[in-house]
């Protein structure tokens, strides 16, 4: 047996050496020579678009062009991305498009430019020695409640979205889920990451709090509880209608646009609005590809109207509980010195938003019974 | 960020995660292994705040060399014989790599692990990376090489060819079955571990050696972010180990998976890098040289070896082997071999081979030239349509082969083949272990143990079948393998793009029946078929010098 270490050594390396080939576009004309387009898809719109090249029929599918059906089962035969994995029905899964045309070069370009900004903030905020200027009261404020809310979108992230990115039936679905994981788990370690910082700066601050704020003060149980019953579901489309159109709503955005953005400038708090904007900003694409997936399901032909139905049982079960623990928040409203909102004004702007997105989703009527 | 900072930002990070008390995840994939005993082990770390703007850093140089291959003309210089198997390459490679970040809630799922958690979904991003850059780089060939088709109906092609099932085992072999198994065994410790040397550092080289630059430019920036997801898989293992009760599963998960990467991954990277290669310099590597550092000293030597004072059963025996067939059995060869026999049911040409491919052969693999010399001159002389069919209608000497049941790769080392009559039906297999694998891993019970959460093997897993007796002129319209004249095939068995006449049509092709060798298997009449499989093992299948 001959292997390399046998060989005796080089004297001398060689190199390939290069080779005119004219393997180049356009030097003969023959069939197909100019036939430049992947063609085994139909592009939403006249001109396929990047997102749609790297990302069509990559995960292949039984019912388009996978000629020898799944090959490797799980213990019950299932294979690849069973279709019952949600109760959902559509006449072609295929048609999603993510609005946000995420591929590799826009999640690490969005996420790298947000993760910069805060950087910017931060180091803007430590020579400025912002923390500083806090009053106890909101110092008492950020460790234990923007702290806390590290949490929610750490669990959201891992064990609803990067979880269920596995269970959805087009590739197309699937990043956009993943892409919603990374969001959620970025803005986590940015909070994380926040929290430590002010550590740093500020003596009196409890880099610890926000874990005993999550853990058991009343005020927060009920976005731990609902956040875990979140993880919890087994339907890859539930979970993401409830996290995405029914808890963001109604939870995230009341606390972070309606409560935290609201009121940290008139605590003379300027750094906190920056890193939780980010969320905010997540949030707006996120709900994007949300909006347009649920739009096809709920618009679907044939099956439209069953799938309407199951959402308004969707909706029976998590808007209670989302407003419970909404309601359960509002302690908070009174725990900063400047408390220029009321808690009502914001459940109903947050209401109200969830409403106007019901309506878009032809689930108006489903949502009208909220209020009692 | 500094070195001490980083610490403390990964030592902050740990205080995300916490102890459910109202509900727990969803438990959607199931395993036979047992983590509770586990001590916990940590991966490599990584915070989101500095991985995004590396690997958008990463991207930068990918983009860059890009633009800079197309302005600066490479397509001039790239071989075509090289380029028409990435045809093949880039029509699977996507598939792996988007099934590796789908695994990732498998392995979260199954082990108690938040660290772990962390690097697993990482790695799920760096997979999504990897399959759309890898994806990006398909179509800028399409775009600017001369020869687009093939890489115009990649996906499609990838799910109705042959080629590509095979290659698709690398792929739901990560996302099925046992998690454990599937995201950890065969993903991390054996794909990635031991193959993306092959098929990233190994595969590059020759890229470049064949005029295309672009193609390592993407795959080491890919490759640079493997060491991570080793790191991931090694924590895993290690925590898995702590349980004796594991072991034994390790041991089924880690013959199966080194045995089916083997075959998979050696078949394909083995036949791109020695027979798509134009460079014949004598002192460059041979496939068998590169795997035996790679695989042999780097992986078996260096990683897993060592492994087993944690107790675990390395397949030194399958290592072996896979080697004794990689170096004595010509199984690379014959894998090629196969591949260029089956020509008009590819997406891509086929370019022959010369007298100075005939020289290198031999010179790295003694003995080559006496036993596939004669067959690549008859594919030659018969590579122009008109006066004969394709190659595997003509009698030269050589049988089309059974197919493995398990690894899908042909019974090319042909006294090995096992047939066994397995629920039902006649199957064969390539060797005793893929016989294994299908009999005893892939099952509900392994050595008098319950395995409930153990995958299956499944689908119409012998491409024959699905065109059994069918016209091989309806075939490869069915698979939609023909260019946008309406007649002229995709593959070719030649690279002549120059003269139309030289171009093979259906109309060369129609009149070839085309018949499965487990259907006529299946057919047989017991002594018929013990007649058949003692003449299969014995004969020689080498083609005449006469001929
Ligand atoms: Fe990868
Ligand atoms: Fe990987
Ligand atoms: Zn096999």
């Amino acid at each position: 047996m001959t292997t390399q270490a046998d060989k005796p050594v080089k004297e001398q390396r060689s190199f390939p050496k290069p080779q005119f080939t004219d393997a180049e576009a356009g030097a003969l004309v023959f069939p197909s020579s100019g036939s430049r387009a992947f063609n085994y898809y139909k592009p939403q719109k006249m001109r396929a678009t990047m997102y749609e090249d790297v990302t069509f029929d990559v995960q292949p599918d039984p019912e388009r062009h996978l000629l020898q059906g799944w090959i490797y089962g799980f213990a019950d035969g299932d294979g690849g991305y069973p279709h019952d994995w949600t109760e959902l029905r559509s006449g072609d899964w295929h048609r999603f498009r993510d609005p946000n045309e995420e591929w590799e070069q826009t999640i690490y370009r969005n996420n790298a430019n947000v993760v910069r900004q805060i950087q910017q903030n931060l180091s803007n905020a430590r020579k400025a020695e912002a923390y500083q200027q806090w009053t106890p009261t909101w110092t008492r404020f950020v460790e234990r409640n923007v702290g806390a809310w590290m949490h929610a979108e750490q669990g959201l992230g891992m064990h609803v979205f990067v979880t269920i990115q596995r269970s959805a039936p087009t590739n197309m679905i699937n990043n956009a889920l993943a892409v919603n994981g990374t969001h959620k788990l970025r803005f986590a370690q940015d909070l994380a990451l926040y929290n430590l910082d002010i550590e740093e700066q500020l003596p009196s601050f409890d880099g610890s709090a926000h874990i005993a704020a999550w853990q058991s003060d009343p005020v927060w149980q009920g976005v731990r509880e609902t956040v875990e019953r979140l993880t919890a579901i087994q339907d890859w489309a539930e979970a993401t209608f409830a996290a995405n159109l029914v808890f963001e709503p109604l939870v995230g955005e009341l606390f972070r646009s309606h409560l935290v953005m609201q009121i940290a400038a008139r605590n003379g708090d300027f750094t906190t609005p920056a890193v939780i904007g980010a969320g905010d900003g997540d949030y707006d694409r996120d709900l994007r590809w949300t909006r347009a997936l649920f739009d096809l399901v709920f618009k679907d032909e044939e099956h439209g109207g069953a799938n309407r139905a199951i959402a308004a049982c969707w909706l029976d079960q998590w808007v209670p509980l989302s407003l419970d623990a909404a309601r359960r928040l509002q302690p908070l409203w009174s725990q900063a010195d400047e408390k220029v909102l009321r808690f009502e004004d914001g459940l109903d702007r947050a209401k109200d938003r969830f409403v106007r997105l019901m309506d878009g989703l032809g689930l108006g009527s489903s949502a009208e019974g909220m209020n009692q | 960020m500094s070195r001490q900072s980083l610490s403390k930002a990964h030592k902050k990070i740990t205080e995300l995660s916490w102890e459910p008390t109202f509900a727990t995840p969803a438990n959607r994939f199931a395993t036979d292994y047992r983590f509770d005993r586990a001590p916990k082990k940590d991966p490599l770390k990584q915070v989101l705040r500095s991985y995004f703007p590396m690997e958008e850093e990463k991207d930068n140089r990918v983009y860059g060399a890009m633009d800079g291959a197309i302005r600066g003309n490479m397509f001039r210089q790239v071989q075509q014989r090289w380029m028409e198997w990435q045809k093949l390459f880039l029509s699977i490679i996507p598939f792996p790599e988007i099934s590796a970040a789908r695994a990732m809630p498998m392995a979260i799922g199954a082990v108690p692990n938040p660290q772990l958690h962390n690097g697993l979904a990482v790695q799920m991003i760096d997979e999504v990376r990897h399959s759309t850059i890898q994806m990006n780089l398909k179509r800028l060939y399409m775009n600017h090489y001369i020869d687009p088709a093939g890489f115009d109906i990649s996906e499609k092609a990838f799910a109705n060819c042959y080629a590509g099932t095979i290659g698709r085992q690398f792929g739901e072999g990560f996302i099925t079955g046992d998690a454990i198994t599937a995201a950890n065994v065969y993903l991390t410790l054996v794909a990635e571990t031991a193959f993306t040397n092959t098929l990233f550092v190994a595969m590059p080289a020759e890229a470049a050696a064949n005029g295309d630059y672009l193609l390592p430019t993407v795959f080491h920036s890919v490759q640079s972010d493997e060491s991570r997801h080793i790191s991931n898989g090694y924590s895993i293992l290690l925590m898995a180990l702590a349980d004796e009760e594991n072991r034994q599963l390790l041991e089924r998960d880690l013959r199966y998976a080194w045995w089916n990467n083997h075959c998979v991954v050696d078949a394909a990277i083995g036949t791109f890098i020695e027979y798509g290669s134009k460079d014949r310099r004598k002192d460059r590597d041979s496939y068998a040289e590169m795997w035996r550092r790679w695989i042999y000293d780097d992986y078996y030597r260096s990683y897993l070896m060592p492994l087993e004072k944690y107790g675990l059963k390395i397949p030194h025996d399958l290592v072996e082997q896979a080697w004794h067939r990689i170096w004595d059995q010509g199984y690379v060869h014959k894998v090629a071999q196969f591949f260029a026999t089956g020509w008009p049911v590819n997406f891509w040409r086929i370019d022959g081979m010369t007298d100075e491919d005939f020289e290198w052969f031999e010179s790295k693999y003694p003995g080559w030239y006496a036993e596939y010399g004669a067959w690549w001159e008859a594919y030659n002389r018969l590579r122009h349509p008109g006066a004969n069919k394709p190659i595997a209608f003509e009698d030269v000497g050589y049988q089309y082969p059974h197919r493995c049941w398990t690894c899908m790769v042909p019974c090319l080392i042909r006294q090995d083949m096992v047939v066994d009559k397995v629920d039902g039906q006649w199957r064969t297999y390539c060797s005793e272990t893929c016989a294994w694998t299908d009999t005893t891993a892939f099952r509900p019970e392994y050595e008098g143990r319950p395995t409930p959460s153990m995958g299956r093997l499944t689908g119409k897993r012998e491409w024959e079948t699905v065109y059994h007796g069918q016209d091989l002129a309806d075939i490869v319209t069915d698979l939609g393998y023909v260019r946008d004249d309406g007649k002229t095939l995709v593959p070719q068995p030649h690279l002549d793009l120059d003269d139309p006449k030289k171009l093979w049509t259906l109309d060369d092709v129609r009149g070839n029946t085309f018949v499965s060798p487990n259907v006529s298997l299946n057919e047989m009449s017991d002594e018929e078929r013990e007649a058949h499989i003692a003449d299969y093992r014995g004969r020689s299948n080498i083609t005449p010098s006469t001929v």
